[in-house]
């Protein structure tokens, strides 16, 4: 890659990055709107907003995947064109995106030196790259192994991965999309560790989170982002959460649940000794036991990939599995010979998925499909044993759509063209309003704006009120300690152990998450 | 994401790409030494200029329309069946074999039977690879091109060993008995006063193939199936979290799409040669694939695609037959349409969005 430093990098004191009037149309849809913003060397610099602020849209424009239909860009002071990704390294940033970009079967150091090899023979590009490895894992505790191979790794480690590839690149500044969001709490830290180590060395880090705590622990100053449009930059600690969730909504938001204490009923759920082996021969669940009882939510914690996804394909009728599961005291078949996501919902199972744009959604369907959707076969929205009733799914629709406020409230607009919170909440009008005895319900708010976080808290809150029970399987442990009434945690396929949310706190609930035992250390 | 207007999306674009595979095959023309005007003339003529030349015209567009719907219906499944052309030769024995079992009274009697029968057959040739891909994983572009082979070696075998009537020195059955002659154009039309060429093979399965278009539409965007086939199409995963079963989908997406193809046979065996021939099919189950492709998956677009392709073969017959230009040539004029609508369609996108984008914006 270019060792020739750039003259703009050496002018020291001029800010990192300067974007002046960014302006950026999908159409009719303003993006970015005269944007100016202003990244101090040296620095960690918070961005944060809803979804669909226009936040990635900015960041994108920076890195070269967009190009601004109006405004400029100066590095280090000195104007820049940032056509490609490629001349975004070249102006020394950075970027570890949200979904990892690496190879899985290539081992570290492959990864670190792809695309910015140094000729066509591959030994010295890695015997370069390992040197440099291993001073970086001094320098900024990002040790990782060179010649593990990606699919073996954690994903925190393959995260200083994608960080190392950025370095490697000569990047001065680091974008972090979404950095926290697979990451447990130790490991969150970690990064947070990392990232004030490269601040000290005079790296410009910019951090976009929509987690509020994060950017009050890490970062020097704060741009909030707000439909397309700058609201100010603040330094952080002149604020606080509250104060910038309102700037983020333009309201102001309740950060807690507001809930009464649960009254339990009878058990409507009973797992026993539930055990799956998924198509690898992967043990995915080791058996768990659990139930849940009317009126009540039970929360399940855990980094994700210890086994909540496989619990919920099971109860939702779409995993084979063996062990006992009663609904109502009655067995359910989990061979899946006799039983499928069809049978699941007349057993009075509706499941919200943790992946809603693949599972819980058809992106390409319009809304009015989307709210068929699983429920295709019910009498209401069928003309007929052959024809289905579409006038009538389409009126039910818009009814849904008004009762769940989605936003525009037109039954004949695709999915893919509603912000994540509408989509989300398409899915739980379309699953609440059948009025299950069991709500599954999984990462209910990711991705979703905070204003549409509060409301779907409400609704799932109100699903208890009314007597329903609710399993609620979160990455997120501030949304399961507001929200559950009980919360078990997961760890490789197991319960590590159950808590009341007002008798646990986030470092032992971590504590479990990572496979210890909170009460033993 | 901003998108152009649809119009420009459904016919603006395939326009163009005619357009420039058409300039293209009139470069090649000029190439070979002939007068690219003088061809497009020809092909014009010959395939719209006579009532006969009509009478081919639809004939082809016939089969396209039937082979067409069926890899249309299997896209919607996200199912590549490129098995068309052995499903529709033996969707020909099915027809055969309904023919010259009985000896039909009246074509009436005689086209339902058949029509079952080449859709039994047709559906039984994809239920195979259907089966192995539900259920074995076995990929089903690899089984249907496969079974275009059996089905091809599976035909000469029946044809010379079987069906063959002692005697006869051509590998085909014995003519179809005199009651399983279906209408022809001619026939269908003279009680309207319109004379139609005695001649040209169009026939009533033009009709079944239109009905064939409706019932399609219906089953697609008005039915629990159609519903079903759509979903999993888009997706598999949300497709069994719905509970709707990958297997059952790919099995009947599959079988229709096998039926679809042996329709074929009613218009070209028993509606033309009245009897079953060898390579009865002649590519038709290939060229449905273009045809799909470049209708979209859509009855209409499948129907318009298909007449298309019924210009390009009995044109491309008369180019042959009157300028002397090379059968393979013909075939490249083919290809190119094919190319420039199927395989190369975002070449002309990209650019024409691109325009249409800077176009609205000026306006607005």
């Amino acid at each position: 890659m270019q060792d020739a430093p750039k003259l703009g990098r050496q002018d020291t004191a001029a800010p990192a990055i300067e974007l002046r009037g960014i302006s950026k149309a999908f159409g009719p849809v303003q993006a970015n709107k005269d944007i100016s913003i202003s990244v101090e060397r040296g620095a960690i610099h918070g961005i944060v907003g809803e979804n669909g602020a226009g936040k990635s849209t900015l960041m994108s424009i920076l890195y070269g995947f967009y190009k601004a239909d109006a405004g400029e860009i100066y590095i280090g002071g000195q104007k820049t064109a940032i056509p490609d990704s490629q001349a975004a390294i070249s102006a020394g940033i950075g970027m570890v995106h949200q979904h990892f970009k690496l190879v899985e079967n290539f081992t570290v150091l492959e990864n670190v030196v792809l695309g910015a090899e140094d000729g066509a023979l591959l030994r010295p590009s890695l015997a370069k790259a390992r040197k440099l490895l291993t001073e970086l894992a001094k320098e900024y505790e990002l040790n990782v192994d060179p010649d593990a191979l990606i699919e073996n790794l954690s994903v925190g480690h393959q995260q200083r991965v994608e960080i190392l590839k950025a370095l490697y690149r000569h990047a001065d500044i680091l974008i972090l999309d979404e950095p926290t969001g697979v990451l447990t709490p130790a490991e969150a830290d970690h990064l947070f560790r990392i990232l004030r180590n490269l601040k000290n060395e005079g790296k410009t880090i910019i951090l976009i989170t929509h987690k509020l705590r994060e950017i009050m622990d890490v970062t020097d100053t704060v741009s909030v982002m707000r439909r397309g449009e700058m609201k100010g930059t603040i330094k952080t600690k002149d604020t606080s959460p509250e104060d910038l969730a309102e700037r983020m909504v333009g309201r102001k938001v309740l950060l807690q649940v507001d809930k009464t204490p649960a009254n339990p009923g009878k058990s409507i759920l009973e797992v026993k000794d539930l055990r799956v082996t998924d198509s690898k021969g992967v043990v995915r669940l080791k058996g768990i036991s659990f139930d849940v009882r009317a009126g009540e939510i039970l929360g399940i914690a855990g980094v994700s990939g210890n086994g909540q996804s496989e619990l919920l394909e099971v109860l939702g009728g779409f995993e084979t599995a063996t062990g006992n599961i009663h609904i109502n005291g009655h067995p359910i078949d989990l061979t899946g010979k006799f039983s499928d996501g069809q049978s699941r919902r007349a057993q009075g199972i509706a499941h919200v998925p943790e992946d809603r744009q693949r599972e819980g959604l058809i992106m390409d369907f319009m809304a009015w499909e989307n709210i068929a959707f699983g429920y295709h076969n019910d009498p209401a929205y069928n003309k007929n044993a052959l024809l289905m009733d579409n006038a009538a799914i389409r009126s039910d629709t818009e009814g849904k759509m008004e009762r769940f406020d989605v936003r525009p409230p037109n039954p004949r607009l695709q999915a893919k063209n509603f912000s994540g919170g509408n989509q989300q909440k398409i899915v739980l009008a379309r699953e609440i309003e059948r009025n299950p005895d069991l709500l599954l319900v999984g990462q209910p708010t990711r991705g979703v704006d905070i204003g549409a976080i509060e409301f779907i808290h409400q609704q799932i809150v109100a699903l208890r009120d009314q007597g329903k029970a609710i399993l609620l399987v979160s990455v997120e442990l501030e949304e399961i300690l507001s929200l559950s009434d009980r919360i078990a945690v997961m760890f490789d396929g197991q319960i590590m152990g159950e808590r009341l949310p007002g008798e646990t706190d986030e470092k032992e609930l971590g504590l479990l998450m990572a496979g210890m035992n909170g009460k033993a250390a | 994401m901003d998108k152009m207007p649809k119009w420009a999306d459904v016919l603006l674009i395939p326009f163009i790409n005619l357009l420039l595979a058409f300039i293209l095959s009139g470069l090649v023309i000029l190439a070979i030494g002939k007068d690219p005007l003088v061809a497009i003339k020809t092909m014009v003529e010959g395939s719209f200029g006579s009532t006969n030349a009509w009478g081919y015209t639809l004939y082809y567009a016939t089969n396209y329309i039937f082979t067409g719907l069926a890899v249309a219906i299997a896209f919607h499944a996200r199912m590549f069946n490129i098995g068309g052309e052995g499903q529709a030769a033996i969707g020909g024995l099915g027809v055969a074999l309904v023919c010259l079992a009985v000896d039909w009274p009246h074509w009436t009697l005689a086209l339902p039977a058949a029509t079952i029968g080449a859709a039994i057959f047709g559906a039984g040739w994809a239920l195979i690879p259907a089966y192995l891909q539900a259920r074995r994983g076995s990929h089903i572009v690899i089984t249907t091109i496969m079974f275009n082979f059996i089905s091809a070696a599976l035909m000469g075998y029946l044809l010379v060993n079987t069906l063959k009537e002692p005697g006869n020195m051509a590998a085909e059955t014995r003519d179809f008995p005199a009651g399983a002659h279906l209408p022809s154009f001619h026939e269908m039309l003279a009680p309207f006063g319109v004379e139609f060429s005695k001649h040209a093979p169009a026939n009533i399965s033009f009709l079944l193939a239109l009905l064939c278009c409706f019932l399609f539409w219906v089953l697609i965007w008005r039915t629990r199936l159609g519903f079903a086939i759509r979903s999993f199409g888009h997706s598999e995963t949300a497709a069994r979290y719905a509970g709707i079963s990958p297997t059952k989908i790919i099995m009947i997406s599959m079988m229709i799409s096998g039926a679809l193809a042996g329709l074929m046979a009613i218009n070209n065996v028993m509606g033309e040669s009245e009897r079953l021939i060898l390579n009865s099919v002649e590519g038709a189950g290939f060229i449905g694939i273009a045809v799909a492709l470049m209708g979209r998956s859509h009855p209409v677009g499948v129907f318009l695609a298909a007449l298309l392709f019924g210009f390009l073969t009995q044109g491309g017959a008369e180019l042959q037959l009157w300028e002397n230009i090379p059968r393979e040539l013909v075939v490249v004029i083919q290809a190119l349409v094919i190319l420039f609508t199927g395989a190369l369609d975002n070449m002309v996108r990209a650019p024409v969005e691109r325009l249409f984008l800077k176009f609205k914006k000026r306006v607005a």
